[in-house]
């Protein structure tokens, strides 16, 4: 079972509908208790850093999930979700992320190192580059994934990229440290690459693989 | 780097995929849910449903058709026509798009793009403008009410400012060449995409798959949107993009 959680901020249809296309059997719950009692968790996302920070701690979230590492289970953050695993961002003024992951949200500047403008947000598909072997990458071939953001990670330990993708920065697409993961972009909007992300994941969440920091 | 984007639209009306010359005149072309499918299976990049019912029974059925999609589809899409509020917005977010366009609505109040990129997100929201060339205007005029109306806007000025109160993409269609099949209006959008900061669809003119090249190039668009040609399978997404790819475009 995996559960996604609901705290009221993104577009958890969409990620529910593409894990019970590829057979697994979900549940999306706000609740602890439920929440615990799953193999693995989503920390789906659209919206802004803070406000979703704000209904993390509303609903205690925030304290159950540092529990919920601490047990070995998966857990996986997509796009803000991703970045909410990070110890702050600049979204909207500096705020305090979980801190799971060492590093900062940043804005895309929008200007190269030569002055020259570039669009944001970074929209549309990208390849990812494979940085080291993970579980998560097990048997893929480094190829096109959708990604929508205008923030993006500044990661301060290597050893937790796991891929990138190329923008006028490096932009880390996926993270992770031990049970802790996540992705910049859409995988349940990355067409066959995002879906063998996601068999991946549910993998690892039902073979019950411990991944411990 | 990111890639150029190929963008089938699906124009639905009461439940079906329809599509017309220069705004007049409409012939059936579809289900609206396997056209999806079958885009997607292409290798589309994204998909534009744009909703040109009259009636509030079309209107729900939309919804149908957008919830339906989102089970289906493994690419992103965008739902546009008769958004005229937030709340109009929330529906279709909430049914499993993952943009929204406003045309006409925010024109006639532009607030309401800083109030849905408040709610959703500047990413969510896409402004879609109707524009024709019109000398004694000195410009690009911005028609609403699916190009029936003009008003007193310029093109450029007005992505500009819709950029500025928090649109994440602007979907840009010549009705000078919509229908025409003579290729994209590559100085309008270039004169568009040059000046925002945002991504920019071109839209309108698509006649052949040497048709998109040039307003990537030339016309600077991020990613370029055609209806009929794929619709009557006069060329596919995989031959405009191996095309594409031979002349040295980047595209997935």
């Amino acid at each position: 079972m995996i559960g996604i959680i609901d705290y009221g901020m993104g577009n958890l249809f969409s990620v529910n509908n593409a894990l019970n296309r590829l057979g697994a059997e979900t549940v999306i719950s706000g609740d602890p208790k439920v929440l615990a009692s799953c193999d693995g968790l989503i920390l789906p996302g659209v919206g802004a850093f803070p406000d979703a920070m704000a209904e993390l701690r509303k609903q205690e979230l925030d304290v159950f999930l540092k529990d919920y590492i601490i047990s070995g289970k998966p857990l996986l953050g997509i796009c803000l979700g991703m970045q909410l695993l990070f110890e702050s961002s600049d979204e909207h003024g500096y705020s305090t992320g979980l801190g799971f992951l060492k590093g900062h949200i940043a804005k895309f500047p929008g200007i190269d190192r030569d002055g020259k403008l570039y669009k944001v947000p970074h929209m549309g598909w990208n390849k990812l580059q494979f940085q080291q072997e993970h579980p998560l990458l097990a048997g893929l071939e480094e190829d096109y994934v959708y990604f929508v953001h205008s923030y993006y990670a500044e990661v301060e330990q290597r050893s937790e990229l796991l891929a990138t993708a190329a923008y006028d920065v490096e932009v880390p697409g996926i993270v992770g440290l031990g049970n802790v993961m996540g992705m910049q972009f859409h995988p349940e909007k990355s067409g066959q690459m995002g879906k063998a992300l996601l068999q991946n994941y549910i993998k690892l969440a039902e073979e019950k693989e411990r991944l411990i920091q | 780097m990111i890639t150029k984007r190929i963008i089938p639209c699906l124009d639905v009306k009461e439940g079906r995929v329809v599509k017309g010359i220069q705004f007049l005149g409409l012939q059936d072309a579809g289900d609206p849910v396997e056209l999806a499918q079958m885009y997607d299976d292409q290798g589309a990049d994204e998909l534009v449903f744009l909703d040109i019912s009259a009636s509030h029974e079309g209107r729900k059925t939309m919804v149908e058709v957008v919830k339906k999609a989102a089970s289906v589809l493994s690419i992103p899409f965008t739902v546009g026509g008769g958004i005229n509020t937030v709340d109009d917005m929330r529906t279709i977010l909430r049914s499993g798009a993952d943009k929204v366009s406003v045309n006409t609505a925010a024109v006639l109040r532009p607030k309401l793009i800083a109030e849905g990129a408040a709610y959703f997100g500047n990413q969510c929201i896409v402004l879609a403008i109707d524009a024709k060339y019109d000398p004694e205007f000195g410009g690009y005029r911005v028609y609403t009410h699916g190009g029936r109306k003009p008003t007193e806007l310029d093109a450029v000025d007005w992505a500009k400012q819709a950029v500025a109160l928090g649109a994440g993409e602007i979907l840009l269609t010549s009705m000078d060449k919509d229908g025409e099949k003579s290729g994209f209006h590559l100085e309008l959008t270039r004169a568009v995409s040059e000046a925002v900061t945002v991504p920019v669809i071109a839209s309108g003119g698509a006649g052949n798959k040497e048709d998109f090249a040039p307003v990537f190039t030339e016309g600077k668009a991020d990613a370029a949107l055609a209806a009929s040609i794929f619709h009557y399978k006069e060329t596919s997404v995989q031959e405009v993009k191996s095309r594409l790819r031979e002349q040295g475009v980047h595209v997935r």
